[in-house]
This record gives C-alpha cells, sequence and structure tokens, in this order.
C-alpha cells in the first residue's frame, strides 16, 4: 500500500538533494540541473496532493511549473553561455565581481 | 494493486539514485544524461498516481525539450570537467558548511513530514472525486481553459519574454 507519506518522504529526498547541489557544485550547468531536480520534487508533492484530494488543480499547477522552468532554462542557459564566453570558464567562482 | 508498492520502490530508487548521481558526476555531459533517466523514473511515479497527463508532459516537455537543450549548451560550450573532484574541494570551508546544510534540510524536511503525520492511508483515500475524473485530460482542460484561463495567457506572454530574453543575452554583440 503507497501511502500519500511515501510521496512526501521522496520528494523531500530529493529537493535536499538538489539543495546540496546548488551548494556543492562548482559548474553552473550543473547548478541549473540541480534547481531542474528542486522543482521536480515540488512536482511530485503537487501531484500526489492532487490525487490524494482528488483534484485536477495540483496537475494544472504542475503544467504552468514546467513552462515556468522552461523559460528559467532557456534564459538561464543564454546567461551562462554569455558569461562562458567573458570569461571562458563556468565556475560560479570565476564571477565575483560583484563581490564586495 | 499488489504490484503498485514494488513498483513505486523501484521508481523512487532509480530516481534518487540518477539524481545523487547527477550531483556525483565532474562531466556535465553524464549529469545531463543521469538527469533524463531520473525524470523518466519520475514519470513512472505520474503514472502510478493515476496523472498519464504529466507524466507525459515529463517526458516530452522535460527530458524531450528542456534536457536537450542543457544537451545543446553543454556541447556548444563543449564543457569541460570540474578541475578538482568537489570531495576533495570540500575541505574549503564554505563548501562543507553548504554539504552540511544540505543535510540539514534533509532532516528537517523529514522532521517536517513526521509532525504532520497524515494518517498512513493509501494514496486517493481523501476526499473527492474517483480517479477517473483525475485521470481524464478532458477534465483538466476543462478547469485549466475556464478556471485558470488568465494564469495561461499569461503564460504565454512569460514564454515570448523568456525567447526574446534568451535570444538577446546569448547574441554575440549586444
Amino acid at each position: 500500500m503507497v501511502t500519500l507519506n511515501h510521496y512526501l518522504a521522496l520528494s523531500a529526498i530529493l529537493f535536499a538533494i538538489g539543495t546540496t547541489g546548488v551548494f556543492l557544485r562548482r559548474n553552473m550547468i550543473t547548478v541549473l540541473l540541480s534547481i531542474e531536480i528542486m522543482l521536480n520534487a515540488a512536482n511530485l508533492t503537487l501531484v500526489a496532493f492532487g490525487r490524494h484530494w482528488g483534484a485536477v488543480d495540483g496537475q494544472i499547477i504542475v503544467f504552468f511549473v514546467v513552462t515556468v522552468a522552461a523559460a528559467e532554462a532557456a534564459v538561464g542557459l543564454a546567461i551562462v553561455i554569455a558569461l562562458f564566453r567573458l570569461r571562458e570558464s563556468l565556475d560560479p567562482d570565476a564571477f565575483t565581481s560583484l563581490k564586495w | 494493486m499488489g504490484f503498485e508498492l514494488p513498483l513505486f520502490y523501484v521508481f523512487a530508487t532509480v530516481a534518487v539514485v540518477a539524481s545523487a548521481l547527477v550531483i556525483g558526476q565532474r562531466s556535465p555531459i553524464y549529469s545531463v544524461m543521469l538527469l533524463i533517466a531520473s525524470f523518466a523514473a519520475l514519470a513512472g511515479l505520474y503514472v502510478l498516481l493515476d496523472s498519464p497527463f504529466v507524466a507525459v508532459i515529463q517526458i516530452i516537455i522535460y527530458a524531450g525539450a528542456i534536457l536537450v537543450l542543457f544537451l545543446f549548451v553543454v556541447m556548444l560550450l563543449n564543457a569541460p570537467k570540474e578541475a578538482p573532484g568537489p570531495w576533495a574541494r570540500l575541505a574549503a570551508g564554505p563548501r562543507r558548511a553548504g554539504a552540511v546544510l544540505g543535510g540539514v534540510l534533509a532532516v528537517e524536511l523529514a522532521w517536517a513530514i513526521w509532525r504532520a503525520a497524515i494518517a498512513p492511508e493509501p494514496v486517493g483515500a481523501g476526499s473527492g472525486a474517483s480517479a477517473q475524473a483525475i485521470e481524464s485530460v478532458r477534465s483538466i482542460g476543462q478547469v485549466l481553459y475556464t478556471d485558470y484561463a488568465f494564469a495561461f495567457e499569461v503564460t504565454s506572454l512569460l514564454i515570448l519574454v523568456a525567447m526574446v530574453g534568451a535570444v538577446v543575452l546569448a547574441k554575440r554583440h549586444v
């Protein structure tokens, strides 16, 4: 018997993995991938709750989240390309001109 | 539905292991490939949740469009491997703090779920309509184009802005 808690626990694990990735990775592309993992963890929660309460709203919000994720990926990758042209590097530590 | 629980564990294991490897990889191209595997497992979970529409969206838009975009950028930039392994550089103070914070977040989330303690009833035992009502793309469309019509239209504007923004940002001479 798969309970709602199963899905919530899985979602929590995935979200923590994504957060750790954002903290740990020194590659801007992998950092963006970690953000996608976190978005998917949130999506899983929405669908699980939607199924639990018998409402389609959860799935509709997931639809919007996916759209926003696509826009975020397009703009984020464009910024990555522009930064790579500037410094020939993907390491976020190479872009610290705005740091105090 | 005796095989629902084993299927859940298979998909969950694939998703967690693939996601962890995405974080543990040094080569970005392997990371993207592993993330596709992770998203495929999540699509399987959505099917288990009687949400085939979301499962299809997950495969077509996430794996098919977004991650292929990532793959294009990785190849376009000829992205190098990260220089030293992240675990060797883990000794660096802020990075170790980041790893600790990630672990703390996992514990916090586990605690929150434990506290919420939703009665361990099977998914779908809550109130509301039957699985058929959620499953059908027709009912999703009906709500999407009536209650959420405004948000839907705004989404199209968002896509347009993102498209223009991406072109302007990635242009060679601004």
